[in-house]
């Protein structure tokens, strides 16, 4: 078989993998709905105001209740040494941003 | 028919290693005929087919095709000679592609591809189906005693293949006329002498056949119709049919 | 028949067989290549369904909730706040929110303790999540034992788990009752961890976050807008660890790049030459090399995103849990919902196959313009 024609049909392959993904990533939006309902519902009944992504330390448990400077309030001088420090972004500036 | 009319082609213009490769150079090359460039090597040769083959333009001269057909300007009146000194980079590799074909002094085949695939180079870009070349191609291959090496590395090949290989593939797009520099410079006596003879199965079959070489086997050849002798740019002599 | 196609396909079959020429160097090539995009890739998918399942659920977060700052430092906020603050107009309801962390010393872990807007929960039972019940070993219908302020253990009766669907938000939760939560920490009468405020106007919410900030000069209002943005920007291009395997990826292409711009030997010259010679146009050169480009780049990106699409929906990002995990030693085990984001993966098609193409085009155009008689020459 002439190159090309291999070449171009592990591309289709590749492409028609990928719609496929697409395809996966509809439906499993649809099926994980309710899931997600739930998982708001309990946001709501809980009053949670952060994801459960880093347990590690105040500031990366609760990244949208923490100010700034979180990380060196346990000592002056603490340097960040936790991996999801420096994933999570400091928190958006407040308080200036509510005056009228 | 090629008609050369006062060609000259001059490197470096104007620069202090200006030199003038052709001088002044008018001839005819006969359509179907096998005409041989002879002269030593720096005698301006290369650089003379070079520019029949329309891969260099002339410093000042002309170069006329005369009944040469182009796959454009077919429409138009074929029989009017078509100046090639004048027309545009892409109609040249146009007519370089289909009306010449090339046999080099270094076979240029490349390394690491089929032979199959060196012979149908040049009928890559055509756009042509590649079914058609490739039978086309194993045809010439056949024709030249090479096709049982079509599959491998042209590195795996002996000079006298490689040889057969490159004027396969000359002949690959069908053309005209077919342009050698210097065919035999690798090869001995027997390699040579087979070399003129598919030579004369061109010729036979209706090509145009333009040889440079020094090699007394070709120049001296029967096959050959026209010898010119060059020198210093300049054509210093001429023998057989005017 | 002469047609474009025949002459794409023509030059992309002498392309492909140039490529495996250099079989060991190209494949080498190929492969390194879809790393990089795969890493990318992954971390794209990962990021965007994360933010997306952020910003879906956190929509239920409350309006907006009021800390009290005390030397700079969140501190407790009296519940009489509170009453202030349900007085100011468009404020529809304040809730007070009894919440802490639980450093289990036995286990090592750290907790959040949270006591429910409505009495969910009789003292001495507990809510958990499926991370704490992991980390202790623990089932519904076990004990859980916590040791108080005042250095008293505390037996706690495991009412139920959350549901490990619900793990990105609940892993680490101990929901516990009021009562139980005062014996844990003896807080001061009176003070509560912070204030939830509701109000249904969402355009009111700012000025009435300004109100409050004037009334009480101590506090710091958090909207729900800002808890969503806090995620929106979470694994921003400028984290550390992305910046790092950014800054990788970036730099890996560099080498490629520079190995092909500066890599296109005597041989692959002379080959051009060649091409030229037999009369190969300088576009059809240039096609060629475009081929050879996509080949490998086209190839590198569609395999990179297939594989992770599989990495991050599929295996829930396994090769990011050490570099999420961290320190921590509650890890949430969830599943992401797939997110194709067609915009980024435009931008790293663009990223990818199309540096790769120009790097590989544009010196074999600065050779392919020799004059076609160099060959012959030479």
């Amino acid at each position: 078989m002439r190159k090309s024609i291999v070449f171009t049909i592990v591309t289709g392959v590749n492409i028609l993998l990928l719609a496929l993904l697409a395809v996966h990533a509809h439906f499993s939006r649809i099926s994980a709905a309710s899931e997600r309902l739930e998982r708001a519902e309990l946001v709501r009944t809980l009053q949670l105001t952060d994801l459960c992504l880093f347990t590690e330390a105040r500031y990366t448990r609760h990244p949208a209740m923490s100010d700034r400077f979180a990380p060196f309030q346990d000592h002056p001088g603490a340097m960040e040494h936790f991996p999801s420090g420096s994933l999570v972004t400091p928190p958006i500036k407040r308080i200036h941003e509510h005056s009228p | 028919m090629i008609l050369l009319t006062n060609v000259t082609k001059t490197y470096n213009t104007g620069k202090h290693n200006q030199f003038t490769a052709v001088d002044d150079v008018s001839l005819t090359v006969e359509a179907g005929r096998l005409t041989i460039l002879k002269g030593p090597s720096g005698s301006g040769k290369t650089t003379l087919m070079a520019l029949i083959g329309c891969m260099a333009r002339p410093s000042s001269g002309r170069i006329q095709l005369h009944n040469i057909r182009t796959s454009f300007f077919t429409g138009a009146d074929s029989r009017a000679p078509l100046d090639i000194t004048s027309l545009p980079e892409r109609f040249l590799t146009e007519i370089r592609r289909t009306t010449f074909g090339f046999i080099f002094q270094q076979f240029n085949l490349v390394k690491g591809i089929s032979a199959l695939e060196n012979v149908m180079l040049p009928a890559y870009p055509t756009g042509e189906s590649q079914g058609a070349f490739r039978r086309r191609a194993l045809e010439l291959m056949e024709l030249f005693a090479v096709a049982r090496h079509a599959a491998s590395p042209v590195e795996w090949l002996s000079g006298g293949e490689l040889q057969r290989v490159a004027i396969a593939r000359a002949l690959i797009n069908n053309p005209a006329i077919v342009i050698a520099d210097e065919p035999t410079a690798h090869l001995d006596s027997k390699l040579s002498r087979e070399f003129m003879e598919m030579v004369g199965t061109l010729k036979a079959g209706g090509k145009t056949v333009l040889i440079a070489s020094h090699d007394p086997l070709v120049y001296d050849s029967e096959l050959a119709d026209t010898v010119i002798g060059m020198r210093d740019g300049r054509i210093t002599g001429l023998s057989g049919l005017s | 028949m002469s047609t474009p196609l025949n002459r794409h396909s023509n030059i992309l079959d002498f392309a492909l067989s140039s490529l495996l020429r250099r079989k060991s160097k190209n494949f080498s090539l190929l492969v390194v290549y879809t790393l990089i995009v795969f890493v990318i890739a992954s971390l794209i998918f990962f990021v965007q369904a994360l933010k997306r399942e952020a910003a879906q659920i956190l929509k239920e977060a409350p309006d907006m909730v009021v800390q009290r700052m005390v030397a700079g430092r969140h501190d407790l906020i009296p519940v009489a706040y509170g009453e202030q603050i349900s007085a100011i107009r468009g404020v529809t309801a304040v809730s007070p929110r009894l919440w802490g962390y639980y450093y289990d010393q036995v286990f090592g872990a750290n907790y959040t303790l949270l006591v429910p807007e409505k009495n969910l929960l009789e003292p001495g039972s507990i809510m958990i999540g499926p991370g704490v019940a992991r980390n202790q070993r623990i089932q519904a219908g076990d004990m859980l034992a916590l040791k108080t302020s005042r250095n008293i253990p505390l037996l706690l009766t495991v009412q139920d788990l959350y549901p490990s669907s619900s793990e990105l938000i609940s892993s680490d939760l101990i929901v516990l009752s009021a009562e139980d939560f005062q014996t844990m920490f003896n807080l001061p009468a009176g003070q509560v961890t912070d204030l939830a405020v509701t109000v249904a106007n969402p355009r009111e919410q700012v000025t009435v976050a300004a109100k409050i900030a004037e009334l009480f000069p101590d506090t710091r209002p958090i909207l729900k807008s800002e808890m969503l943005r806090t995620y929106d920007s979470l694994f921003e291009w400028r984290g550390g660890m992305i910046v790092v395997v950014l800054a990788v990826a970036v730099l890996s292409f560099i080498i490629f790049a520079w190995d092909k711009a500066t890599g296109l030997s005597a041989e692959e010259r002379k080959e051009i030459g060649i091409l030229k010679s037999i009369g190969w146009e300088t576009s059809d050169v240039l096609l060629l090399k475009f081929w050879e480009g996509i080949v490998v780049s086209l190839t590198a990106f569609l395999v990179g995103v297939v594989l992770a699409y599989g990495h991050v929906f599929f295996f829930s990002a396994a090769l990011f849990e050490h570099a999420l995990k961290g320190w921590s030693v509650i890890y949430p085990q969830f599943k992401l919902t797939p997110v194709i984001d067609v915009y980024q993966l435009t931008v790293l098609f663009f990223l990818t196959v199309l540096p790769y193409t120009a790097a590989t085009i544009i010196p074999a155009w600065l050779s392919a313009t020799v004059p076609p008689d160099a060959a012959m020459r030479s």
